[in-house]
């Protein structure tokens, strides 16, 4: 079995979202509904001496995540159904539109937000990392859409291996060990721990529901 | 609508999940596919969607078509359309050759199709009923959309002669046959006055000739006029006036950016934000650092925070200068390179006409020039708000430097100023020598490619009249009173006409990429004035209401297409596309309907030579080929779509550096002008307002709306940049676009405190201009004292009411003042606002 894993470099992401376009375009996802996110998060603030000069400890960093075809899904965990299942080959997390019912018990319970309802079609979507594309020995659409770079999919132990210096886990995303995500970032040097206090996501509006 | 939180809650699981984030204030709505009202989900078929639930398959298609991206970031990356019974499905982009050179399409490429496929595509010909900018029009036939043209074309020419005739600064379509046609065509019916400089370069490529070199000192051939040698004119389009990122990326050990974000203005995967990525790690990777100098900490930097040097925008002349002064009080400064190559440092090389009268560069930096005011560090930092410590530092680092590339992008010449900043920033290599050698670079934007291999449709213009772009609503409003001294008409004394009929091909710029829309508005809607409005595009945008015919273009995915690679990458293609699908309804290929055109007045042989489109895109190529000798044939690239290939890096100026005797500029001088003649001569002469100036020497100088112009009534300063969710306007109408990229107001969290603003609220923003409502970003990534608009968002006011612009676009703000040299619209980025929670 080959465990199949992204790889997101940090320190290249301009948080432009072409990743996420790509995939919607593919997909054919409305603007309400997105299988990759980019998230930006920032923090620190601005002094402003008495002759008003100013000095700033700002900083700003994307992340790009989609679904991270977890060891221990939590989707999987709680779907009622059974609905989700993860290849014994590839690793990858899918969902059976068979059986789904479209509950949401799996958008809440992933710490990704990787699934989401359709409520259209009363079912649960996601993330397949393109595994038809992938079955060609393509790469998922958005890795090879990313004009930085910024983004590799394969062998997550290869991966690992090709970026040793890679972490799990940086702010905002949850800490790795709920579910023990297939996912090897570069941190930037604005990076911040998971557990992070100092910032926060920038851009709510831009990654939660639709336009209004 | 949920707040920003100071920190993302840390809980177990569920709590603290993204998920939670992303389902925070939101009811079951936030998960419906169609959104409400129908356009927002337009090109989701039921089919697709689901298709997108079952995982593990792929959207079914038979054909695969190349075309590219024809908007003006200017990158032209590639599309692979895939498509499937004539509609387009979906889109790969390039995927040929070595992954770091693939044109890749950034997220508005990507969007290609929810443009190609809106339900807002204009179909059909259509003619205005109501008042002209009321946005009211009933569908016409082809027939009498050309009949109606061709005859206000002949009444113009009868009436008021080919110079009432204006081809609009138009850039929604860079095709090798997209906006030539028209021009085409009325160059054989007698000509129409051109356009003069453009809006992304307008102070600059004014300016900057006067101290780098200009086409004007140039003869047939090319030489000198008066030293006879070939000399460089300047350019901000090329690879001889500035150094490639690839070459920074080879030699540079610092990178000093002005006002340069190729994340957010270049961003194709070979376009500059990917040579930039590059350029960070070898520079990061040799010890060396980057510093982004900008009023934001744009998305060039984020994710680098350390590089960021926060400024106010509109003052970096005055940093330079503060620089400058360190370097001139250190011995720092490189003599012996300013008496060989420049005019104008210090006294030893001021021409006679300005020598013993204090005019020189050192003087003025010094304190004993026109001003008497030494521009020490101290004297910089209220105006740039950057700390005087912090000044010297960067002083020190740059001149440390064994191959500093000092860089900077468009938006400081974008400035009322801007006449002035350009050419202040190109002082820092040249004070300290640091121009024309390996790693360095001429203070100038990153080059562009000097090759490009294929040309577009021949257009022949016999009018020499030219216009500066932004001086085009004076031109209507009082065309015949403007002149080369008080208009900087260019190619003829004076204006022989009012401009009476105006030709606007894919472009924006009547009203939402201008300036001023209110006044904009006032002058484009008495008929009295400009009498004709022809507007070509593919949806309704704000400049297409003032149409009095409207025509349907087919975009390029729906035609045979050509075009070369972008003006930013650095390196060298085309792509040649057949259509991926029909164009809808009754939409036209704009050569095909000029060819109509030209049918009406007899000369449709001369317009078309005998030959098709289609016919003109081979011609074009294999002409282009045959001079290249190493492209494909045409059968070869019709099947593989895209060719490209890596150019070598450029160093700017280094002909020049290396034998300036052999290879001199086309100054008057052939040298470096710090002190321009030329300037003094026209500063003498040219009609000028009182608040007007025109500097021999690169100074600091506040402009309009500029520094220090803040009052009670305005007290923040506001400027306008680039977003990704647009390229300027185009892409301004595509949901899915919006949702991930908002229309928001940057603002600093100090700013908003003072006025009750938190993230997320709809704020109005009011200037002298006018007033729009957009949402607040309370974000510590601007500068405290200044607000920032995303420029490009669609005007959307009610002109016959209240005039509030609802939809945020900047140039509701902008005043309408040319600048003082090039009549350019510097006010774009100088504006004085209130900001309040609407």
């Amino acid at each position: 079995m080959t465990q199949y894993g992204f790889y997101f470099d940090s320190t290249r992401c301009t948080g432009c979202r072409t990743c996420e376009m790509a995939c919607k375009d593919i997909k054919d996802l409305p603007a309400s509904i997105a299988f990759r996110t980019v998230y930006d998060y920032e923090g620190g603030t601005f002094t402003v001496a008495e002759d008003g000069t100013c000095s700033t400890d700002a900083y700003a960093y994307h992340v790009s995540v989609s679904c991270n075809q977890c060891n221990e899904p939590a989707c999987l965990a709680i779907c009622p159904q059974e609905a989700i299942s993860k290849d014994a080959e590839t690793g990858i997390v899918t969902s059976d539109p068979a059986k789904c019912i479209g509950c949401g018990s799996c958008t809440t319970a992933c710490p990704y937000g990787a699934p989401k309802v359709n409520e259209d079609l009363g079912k649960s979507v996601k993330c397949d990392a393109c595994s038809a594309r992938v079955a060609e020995g393509k790469n998922p659409i958005c890795v090879d859409a990313c004009p930085l770079r910024a983004l590799e999919f394969g062998d997550i132990e290869e991966l690992r291996a090709a970026h040793a210096d890679g972490v799990a886990a940086i702010a905002p995303l949850p800490a790795a060990d709920m579910t023990d995500p297939n996912l090897v970032i570069l941190a930037c040097p604005a990076a911040k721990e998971p557990d992070d206090e100092t910032g926060f996501v920038a851009n709510e509006l831009e990654v939660e529901g639709s336009v209004d | 609508m949920t707040k920003n939180q100071a920190t993302l809650p840390r809980r177990t699981f569920v709590k603290g999940s993204l998920a939670g984030l992303a389902l925070a204030g939101a009811g079951s709505a936030l998960y419906g596919c169609s959104g409400g009202d129908g356009a927002s989900t337009d090109t989701a078929t039921p089919e697709a969607s689901i298709g997108a639930a079952t995982p593990g398959t792929q959207p079914d298609t038979d054909s695969v078509h190349w075309s590219q991206c024809n908007v003006n970031c200017g990158g032209n990356c590639v599309f692979q359309w895939h498509s499937k019974d004539g509609k387009v499905v979906y889109m790969e982009t390039d995927n040929t050759g070595d992954a770091a050179l693939q044109a890749r399409a950034c997220l508005r490429g990507r969007s290609m199709r929810r443009w190609l496929n809106h339900p807002d595509r204009l179909t059909v010909p259509m003619k205005r009923v109501g008042k002209r900018g009321e946005g009211k029009f009933e569908e016409i036939s082809w027939d009498e959309a050309i009949d109606t043209i061709a005859e206000k074309l002949k009444y113009t020419i009868d009436t008021y002669g080919n110079e009432a005739i204006y081809v609009n600064y138009a850039t929604g379509m860079y095709s090798a046959t997209g906006r030539q046609p028209g021009q085409r065509l009325l160059g054989l019916l007698g000509g129409y006055v051109n356009q003069g400089y453009d809006y992304s370069t307008h102070m600059l490529s004014a300016a900057m000739p006067y101290m780098y070199g200009s086409a004007a000192n140039l003869d047939d051939d090319g030489n000198h006029v008066t030293l006879g040698k070939p000399a460089t004119a300047f350019s901000p389009y090329d690879a001889t006036n500035a150094s490639s990122f690839s070459e920074a990326e080879a030699n540079s050990d610092l990178v000093v950016m002005f006002g340069n974000s190729p994340a957010e203005t270049r961003m194709g995967g070979a376009n500059a934000v990917w040579d930039f990525a590059r350029v960070r790690e070898a520079v990061n990777g040799r010890g060396g650092r980057i510093i982004n100098i900008d009023y934001r900490l744009n998305e060039t930097s984020s994710g680098h925070p350390d590089e960021w040097l926060p400024i106010r925008p509109g003052t970096d002349a005055a940093l330079v200068n503060a620089i400058a002064h360190e370097w001139i009080a250190n011995g720092q400064v490189d003599k012996e390179f300013l008496d060989a190559y420049c005019v104008g440092y210090d006294e030893d090389t001021m021409p006679e006409s300005a020598r013993g009268q204090n005019k020189s560069y050192k003087d003025y930096i010094m304190g004993t020039g026109y001003d008497m005011v030494e521009k020490t560090p101290e004297w910089a930092a209220p105006i740039t708000q950057v700390p005087a410590d912090t000044i010297r530092a960067l002083a020190d680092e740059i001149a440390s430097a064994e191959a500093p590339f000092i860089v900077q992008g468009w938006g400081p010449q974008r400035h009322t100023n801007g006449e002035d900043v350009c050419r202040a920033i190109c002082m820092l290599p040249v004070l300290i020598g640091k121009i024309g050698l390996p790693g360095t670079n001429t203070g100038q934007r990153e080059a562009e490619p000097s090759v490009y291999l294929v040309g577009s449709l021949p257009v022949k213009n016999p009018i020499t009249t030219t216009l500066p772009v932004y001086q085009f609503i004076n031109a209507i409003d009082h065309g015949h009173e403007m002149t080369a001294t008080n208009a900087g008409i260019m190619g003829a004394d004076k204006l022989a006409s009012d401009i009476k009929f105006i030709w606007n091909y894919a472009g924006n710029c009547l009203t939402n990429q201008h300036g001023d829309i209110n006044y904009t508005h006032e002058i484009l809607i008495d008929e009295s004035k400009c009498e004709f409005i022809v507007v070509w595009d593919t949806v309704m945008t704000d400049s297409a209401k003032y149409a009095d015919i409207l025509l349907p273009d087919a975009m390029r995915s729906e035609q045979m297409n050509m075009q070369t690679q972008g003006y930013s990458e650095y390196y060298t293609g085309v792509v040649v596309g057949t259509p991926a699908q029909e164009a809808p309804g009754e939409c036209r290929s704009s050569y095909d309907v000029c060819a109509d055109i030209a049918d009406k007045f007899g000369l449709k042989d001369s317009f078309t030579e005998g030959k098709t489109h289609d016919d003109w895109v081979r011609e074009l190529y294999e002409a282009g080929a045959e001079a290249d000798g190493d492209m494909p044939t045409w059968d070869e690239i019709v099947e593989q779509g895209v060719y490209k290939r890596e150019l070598a890096p450029a160093i700017g100026l280094e002909a020049f550096r290396t034998d300036p005797a052999e290879n001199p500029l086309a100054t008057p001088s052939g040298k470096i002008e710090i002190y321009s003649e030329t300037l003094a001569e026209i500063a003498n002469t040219w009609e000028l307002a009182e608040d007007e100036a025109i500097n021999p020497i690169p100074v600091f100088t506040p402009g309009f709306q500029g520094y220090g112009s803040v009052t009670e009534e305005y007290p923040l300063y506001c400027t306008g940049f680039h977003h990704k969710s647009r390229t300027h306007s185009s892409f301004g109408f595509i949901e899915e676009l919006e949702k991930v990229a908002r229309q928001q107001l940057w603002i600093n969290p100090i700013d908003a405190e003072e006025r009750g603003i938190e993230a997320g609220d709809i704020v109005s923003v009011v200037s002298p201009a006018g007033e729009i409502r957009i949402e607040a970003k309370v974000t510590p990534r601007i500068i405290p004292g200044t607000v920032a608009v995303p420029q490009g968002a669609w005007h959307n006011a009610d002109m016959n009411g209240d005039r509030v612009d609802m939809g945020g676009c900047v140039n509701t703000l902008t005043t309408y003042k040319p600048t003082p040299l090039a009549k350019g619209n510097g006010p774009a980025h100088s504006m004085i606002v209130q900001v309040a929670k609407a």
